[in-house]
């Protein structure tokens, strides 16, 4: 079995930045992480695509070469492809590394999983051809990937970035659909203080806005009743807007309304959450620095634990290494006090564009609350007909919904029907989402082999007998 | 299956390999992601749902949603978590036995 002072699993800012953090105060690191190379989702392969797309990226994006340069460091070791399934007593990891099972044990853990899209069940949203908006990031990122004949749909500043990066790469996007309304931007504006104080974030986004009316793309707003039709793949995006139904034949759809902590390893150890109105998705509960509640070994930073954007990730990361090395008497509190001052500082700038933000673009409430048509649990295929079904007859809670109709037990896990089915559960029972829950996430997060099983009781029992 | 792909590669050249997908012969980048190449090339579904047997393609691209899988060399993976590697063969999982957990 492997040691080491900290196991960071996720290589994004917020994993990045605490390997970093934390190998500067003396700590021996072991950063495990599932892609072939640094930088997460937000800034996926940004050494690669940093050289030949600069110009459709943009200046944000390229921002994470500057983590990925920083990594490289005698007292951390980034185990690239490698894939966490397990996790025990807050410190032991299993995960797979070429074929092959293997542990590995920290005296601290830090989870950095980021973020997921948030689900967006609507009609047609499990056919070809529609994706995540973050789906489409990626294969630009890495792959050079654009999609031809796209409409977007949804909401949130992401949309006008991936919009904007389309224009750029010469593959404009047919529309943007939102769903946001005229009064959404209206109550956000009380909370317009924080969006000048975040004032950076503000610019990008009207800067965005700008540069897709150049671009002529077209853009519907309050849009309702979104639906994708096609057979076999996606052929068109039909919704309401403006007291009419529109249909926009296209090839691609993306879909985005927000994204959501990725809770599935912290779930996994008996992390309490949450539910966070404003964000609208279940938070771990942690102190200031990042330590889980009552779990003494293990942080959570970076968008896993409460969105707050990529800048804001590594900051958090920073700060919970900080307190790792104070733990493991690497630093005096006094030592871990001053370092952090001028990172919560900015922090907090960081986060303070969030509460306009969640206000202007809150989630689609079409998809919150899907029609009974509506697939929710894309593996298994369950409607959210079935879902308040199960509710008439008793059903109070995601958990049991697996025993109803298997809802969340295909491989996905749940991550794109756990909120969707707690949220329908809650609207149907009339009682809140947290008294409502969440699935009960168990070992193994992701599928393992008995091959790769078996290899690691191979190791196992060749340790015990040397 | 392959059709005429709506997921266009803005820098086509570099070092293709032979792969097999269902039994038809596709040159992809080599070391690409093997969900993107094989959106690049056309092919849709990636495969059937054992309920019901509705077409499905990647969705997520970030290994959370298992809608990519396929069956490479007898083992179902997470296509958007692998790379093209030369001679892979490629096929939709049988319906009914995808990796289900």
């Amino acid at each position: 079995m492997r040691e080491a002072d900290l196991v960071i699993l996720g290589a994004g800012p917020a994993g990045m930045a605490a390997a970093r953090t934390a190998a500067e105060a003396g700590l021996a690191v072991v950063l495990l992480d599932e892609q072939p190379r640094a930088g997460g989702q937000i800034y996926r392969d940004v050494e690669r695509a940093g050289e030949s797309r600069a110009a459709i990226l943009g200046a944000d994006y390229l921002k994470g070469a500057e983590l990925v340069r920083d990594l490289p460091h005698p007292n951390i070791r980034h185990l690239t492809g490698a894939t966490a399934w397990q996790v025990e007593e807050g410190r032991r990891v299993a995960f797979t590394l070429d074929g092959e099972a293997e542990l590995l044990e920290g005296r601290r853990l830090l989870i950095a999983t980021g973020a997921l899209e948030r689900p967006m069940p609507i009609p047609g949203w499990t056919l070809p051809g529609v994706i995540t908006a973050g789906a489409a990031q990626i294969l630009l990122k890495q792959s050079g990937i654009v999609c031809e004949g796209a409409v977007l749909a949804g909401c949130g500043p992401l949309l006008y970035l991936v919009a904007a990066q389309m224009c750029r790469a010469g593959t404009p996007p047919l529309a943007l659909v939102e769903t946001q309304t005229f009064s959404d931007g209206l109550a956000a504006l009380r909370h317009i203080g924080g969006a000048l104080r975040g004032w950076r974030a503000l610019a990008k986004g009207l800067g965005l806005l700008a540069e897709l009316r150049r671009a002529g793309v077209r853009r519907y707003t309050a849009a309702s009743e979104l639906a994708v039709d096609g057979a076999s793949r996606a052929q068109a995006l039909r919704f309401t807007a403006g007291g009419r139904t529109h249909c926009i034949d296209c090839s691609t759809v993306l879909l985005h309304h927000g994204v959501v902590p990725n809770t599935q390893v912290a779930r996994s150890i008996g992390v309490p959450h949450r539910w966070d109105d404003a964000q609208r998705a279940f938070l771990p509960e942690r102190d200031l620095w990042g330590r889980a509640a009552g779990l003494e070994t293990v942080f959570i930073a970076g968008d896993g634990g409460g969105i707050g954007g990529a800048g804001a990730a590594a900051l958090s990361g920073r700060l919970a290494a900080l307190a790792i090395a104070c733990d493991l008497g690497r630093l005096s509190p006094g030592e871990r006090d001053r370092a952090a001052r001028p990172l919560q500082a900015a922090l907090s700038r960081e986060l303070a564009v969030r509460p306009f933000l969640d206000r202007a673009y809150p989630p689609f409430a079409g998809a919150l609350l899907p029609g009974d048509d509506t697939l929710v649990c894309r593996c298994e295929e369950v409607t959210a007909g079935d879902i308040r079904r199960y509710a008439s007859i008793g059903c109070l809670g995601p958990n049991q919904t697996k025993a109803f109709g298997r809802v969340g037990m295909g491989p996905c896990q749940g991550r794109y029907c756990g909120l969707t089915v707690t949220e329908l559960l809650a609207d149907a029972n009339g009682r809140t989402q947290d008294e409502t829950g969440y699935y009960r996430i168990r070992p193994p997060l992701k599928p393992v082999t008995l091959g790769e099983l078996a290899a690691l009781a191979a190791s196992q029992s060749k340790e015990t007998t040397e | 299956m392959k059709t005429a792909s709506t997921f266009r590669e803005l820098e086509p050249e570099g070092a293709r390999v032979r792969v097999r997908f269902s039994g038809q012969d596709l040159m992809l980048r080599e070391g690409g992601n093997l969900a993107a190449e094989l959106l690049a090339a056309g092919v849709t579904p990636f495969r059937r749902t054992p309920v019901s047997g509705a077409p499905r393609a990647p969705f997520c691209m970030m290994g959370a949603c298992f809608d990519c899988l396929v069956e490479i060399d007898g083992v179902t993976r997470q296509a958007c978590m692998c790379e093209v590697g030369a001679g892979m063969e490629i096929a939709m999982p049988a319906a009914g036995r995808d990796g289900d957990a």
